[in-house]
């Protein structure tokens, strides 16, 4: 028997979406393995309604294991996965893309002498068991994994499972975790604070995206011009977010926002992993950036090797004008 | 207290990667410090220049083959005293959890108050190594930190996760991997790169601090790479070098227009 155990990230009464994705590949996979899909939710009781945890079932889900712990910390969930596991021998741990499975998948590995891919785009049951893909060197090979032992661990990529929702509720079993020492060592203080202003850029058609090559805070005062000549709004990286030049709403990527505008014009952004799984969906994608060798040239549909300081304002001159005229 | 930062070898950045016909990375041609590292680095000497907490060293430890020596000469050059050099034949192969396993073992022989990493590496890509090493330690944990305060016993540390930033009050020691907006790394002075050299580095194996060769290794790895394969192709984009812009503007403008995009 072939279970997969996957851990469902839940924030403010709603599951994360990568979650969700997990839980339907999770399914289908252990379909394919001839086993069920089980969840594991972490939190408050008061958080963890029975209806809350059932309702994965309309993802996939067949049982719901419901821990009462902290939330938004990884160790914790890192002991709560080993005591599931070790009780009910699940073959494969499933994490959807983000942070926290980062985290939780690696510490698991260590628990458990497991092996761990991460990155992974694509999971195919073969032969009865289960084969990861991990895109390596920016994209440009695709690594084929295999686990050897008890238990595989596979860590996806920002939006590389897709939610599929249907019907059906999960059962619900509540589990005691006794807590390591180590994983009550860390307090959660202040969990979700938004920095910046609450700006709206999903909704954009047309997104206008800054980076560190803007040099300066200042720049963003160029790309908003820019977006505001085509009627669109401003984006940015994580790197400029952190240096708080830009608000934390509209960050694209790893730990921000996932956008498909009809147009991405990005200025000053190298194109890292993390940036481009929030972005790469886009219908058009324009690169602005002085280093032929950044990354985003390899999957931009139009690329500007210059100094976005030169062809940014005049680039919006020509807009306004061509609008005007 | 003290501090061990986890240092790593990597191909410079300006070196095409690639996969061997193995599936390990190909680690001939130029390398260099992880630029992660250097501010985990940085961060360990600002912690015991700033005084809040008593530094009584800075310890790098690497794993890696003999050329990684250069990288962390390097990392004594920013600030670090001394450092462990693991190297071991039978490290060669290892995955991700037989790498923080052994880097454990390493440290554990330290009995450091903080581990502090980079919270990726230039090669691998991987945010994980802190989190494995944390479990073997058993200590706490927190990656992708971009600020971080110390004082006796514990840390207050900052990152950006799914739904904003989170700040958490962790007790120490503990294992924190930063991102590189927590500073930004000095430069060496020359005096620190000529003194270096005569710091010491203790090359250890595996035997050394106890690791078990089973788990580390080809032999050793759980996750197992078995072939490689081209991703989907995509058409590659048009490139325009700017030399005039006021034609690169033109081109970009036409480009737009046929998409019916202004």
């Amino acid at each position: 028997m072939s279970d997969i155990l996957v851990y469902a990230l839940h924030y403010e009464g709603a599951y994360n979406k990568n979650s969700l994705g997990a839980i339907s590949e999770g399914a289908k996979l252990a379909g394919e393995l001839g086993g069920e899909c089980h969840v594991v939710v972490i939190g408050d009781a008061q958080n963890l309604s029975d209806d809350f945890c059932a309702s994965l079932g309309a993802f996939g889900a067949k049982k719901v294991f419901r821990v009462e712990g902290p939330e938004g910390l990884s160790q914790p969930v890192i002991d709560a996965m080993e005591t599931i596991i070790r009780a009910n021998g699940q073959k494969y741990a499933l994490f959807g893309g983000g942070l926290l499975g980062f985290e939780i998948g690696a510490g698991l590995a260590a628990r458990m002498q497991a092996g761990v891919s991460m990155e992974v785009t694509n999971v195919r049951a073969e032969g009865g068991e289960l084969i990861a893909e991990r895109p390596v060197w920016g994209d440009s090979t695709i690594s084929v994994k295999k686990f050897v032992g008890d238990l595989g661990i596979i860590i996806g990529r920002l939006n590389a499972f897709e939610a599929r929702q249907g019907e059906g509720a999960a059962a619900v079993e509540d589990v005691q975790v006794e807590f390591k020492a180590h994983s009550l060592r860390s307090k959660m203080v202040q969990r979700g604070e938004q920095r910046g202003a609450d700006v709206n850029i999903e909704d954009a058609d047309f997104l206008v995206a800054g980076g560190r090559g803007l040099g300066k805070a200042e720049g963003f005062d160029l790309l908003e011009s820019l977006a505001q000549s085509m009627g669109g709004a401003v984006a940015a990286t994580r790197a400029v977010v952190d240096a708080g030049w830009y608000p934390y709403a509209a960050q694209i990527g790893q730990t921000g926002k996932t956008v498909a505008p009809k147009l991405y014009l990005a200025a000053g952004i190298s194109g890292a992993i993390q940036h481009k799984v929030g972005m790469q969906a886009s219908e058009n994608i324009v690169a602005i950036n002085k280093d032929s060798n950044a990354p985003i040239f390899d999957f931009c549909d139009l690329g500007i090797v210059g100094d976005l300081n030169k062809i940014v304002p005049k680039l919006t001159e020509a807009i306004k004008a061509k609008k005007g005229g | 207290m003290k501090i061990c930062v986890l240092v790593k070898e990597v191909p410079d950045a300006a070196v095409q990667k690639r996969l061997g016909s193995d599936g390990r990375m190909d680690r001939s041609g130029e390398r260099n410090l992880n630029p992660y590292d250097t501010h985990a680095i940085e961060e360990a000497v600002r912690i015991k220049e700033a005084g809040a907490v008593t530094v009584d060293e800075v310890v790098a430890v690497s794993m890696g083959p003999d050329s990684a020596e250069r990288a962390i000469r390097k990392a004594i050059s920013l600030g670090v005293d001394r450092a462990i050099h693991l190297s071991d034949e039978a490290l060669a192969g290892s995955d991700v959890a037989g790498t923080g396993y052994a880097l454990a073992k390493a440290l554990e022989r330290e009995a450091p108050d903080l581990v502090l990493l980079g919270q990726q590496s230039d090669d691998g890509e991987c945010y994980t190594i802190g989190a494995v090493v944390a479990d073997h330690l058993g200590m706490p944990s927190l990656t992708q930190v971009i600020k971080m305060d110390v004082t006796e016993g514990k840390l207050v540390a900052e990152r950006q996760a799914e739904y904003g930033y989170d700040t958490v009050e962790i007790q120490t020691p503990a294992v924190i991997s930063v991102g590189d907006a927590i500073n930004e790394p000095r430069y060496p002075s020359l005096k620190a790169i000529m003194g270096a050299k005569k710091k010491p580095v203790d090359k250890v194996g595996i035997g050394d601090v106890g690791i078990e060769a089973g788990r580390v290794g080809t032999d050793g790895a759980r996750c197992v790479w078995t072939s490689e394969k081209a991703p989907p192709q995509k058409a590659g984009g048009q490139i325009i070098e700017d030399e005039d812009t006021n034609e690169t503007v033109e081109k970009i403008v036409a480009w737009l227009d046929e998409r019916k995009l202004i």
